[in-house]
């Protein structure tokens, strides 16, 4: 695991496991579109298998899961700010599709 | 009746703002390079993330109907359309290039430079493999289904302005990658590193790599699955 001299040693076959995995779940999202899945179903599948390998990513192959706790906190916290952004350009652009609707059509 | 010890050791005025931002001290105890790293792909999180929320909006305040991203990019194969093809391949690639980038990390701290630098070449090649996929499909819907920045036969003009910006600023960093990884292997077979006595570069390539890899998982999701 993490030595002293902050060097990341971890078995080859944790690699090889977590690119298998990965490979799984790119398989299945794909397999919401072949598979032609709409809606809801559609939506929760791609966001919860985009989580899931992005998760994967940074904390296995990034190594996240093993950096110190402060590092961790500096560099996962601030993209939540997105979160509001996208809050806010969602509203926004209902409300341009609305005046859209209204006096452009 | 300041609380702060005065200390005459301690500079001011100019002299003392370049001391105190140039005083070698760790915040995060891990190598600056990674934390600089880090902090670099963060900054690079939030120009990803506000071109992603850029795209949102514009796709959900269009009254035009959206290209469907299936037909667009399906790849005709054995007499049928088949969806995405292409984009999955893309996928399988930039995965098995982390794949092997995240081995060559661990051959270097073991200290076994040469198979290091081969793994880096090989995640360097599937890195080329995927932007000369990405060149193929974008002179195909260039030239053959006539997509413009500025508007499209199947759909919201919006499309196309979206699309190149995005993959295209995604393809720019493969790009760069690659010719890092090369760059950082080249020097692990000339023994650089060695005789530093320090691979902590192939990590920290491999963080930018790995966040390369990263950044495709939303696209991939978002502009293409959507």
């Amino acid at each position: 695991m993490s030595t002293a001299s902050g060097t990341q040693q971890h078995p080859i076959s944790l690699y090889l496991k977590i690119w298998a995995l990965l490979f799984v779940l790119s398989a299945m999202s794909y397999m919401v579109d072949y598979l032609h899945f709409q809606g809801l179903l559609r939506w929760s599948l791609i966001l919860v298998f985009m989580m899931l390998k992005a998760g994967l990513i940074v904390a296995v192959f990034m190594h996240m899961a093993w950096e110190r706790m402060a590092l961790v906190y500096a560099i996962l916290v601030p993209p939540l700010a997105l979160l509001v952004l996208v809050g806010l350009m969602a509203s926004e652009a209902g409300h341009t599709f609305l005046t859209r609707l209204l006096y452009f059509r | 009746m300041s609380a702060i010890p005065t200390n005459a050791s301690v500079p001011i005025g100019l002299r003392g703002f370049v001391s105190d931002w140039s005083s070698d001290r760790n915040t995060f105890h891990v190598a600056w390079g990674k934390a600089m790293m880090w902090i670099f792909l963060l900054s690079d999180t939030f120009i990803f993330g506000s071109f992603l929320t850029g795209y949102m909006t514009v796709r959900a305040s269009t009254t035009v109907p959206w290209p469907n991203p299936s037909q667009v990019f399906s790849l005709h194969v054995g007499g049928t359309d088949v969806p995405l093809l292409l984009i999955a391949i893309m996928t399988f690639v930039l995965i098995s290039s982390s794949g092997t980038m995240a081995m060559a990390v661990n051959c270097a701290y073991r200290r076994d430079p040469r198979n290091a630098a081969r793994l880096m070449f090989v995640s360097a090649a599937f890195g080329i493999m995927f932007v000369s996929m990405q060149a193929f499909e974008w002179s195909k819907l260039i030239l053959d289904e006539g997509v413009r920045p500025w508007g499209n036969p199947m759909g919201a003009a919006q499309f196309g302005s979206t699309f190149f910006m995005i993959t295209g600023f995604h393809g720019l960093h493969v790009t760069v990658g690659v010719i890092y990884l090369i760059v950082v292997a080249v020097r692990l077979l000339l023994g650089r590193y060695e005789r530093k006595g320090n691979y902590q570069i192939v990590e920290i390539a491999g963080l930018y790599w790995h966040f390369v890899d990263l950044v495709w998982v939303f696209i991939f999701a978002l502009f293409y699955l959507w």
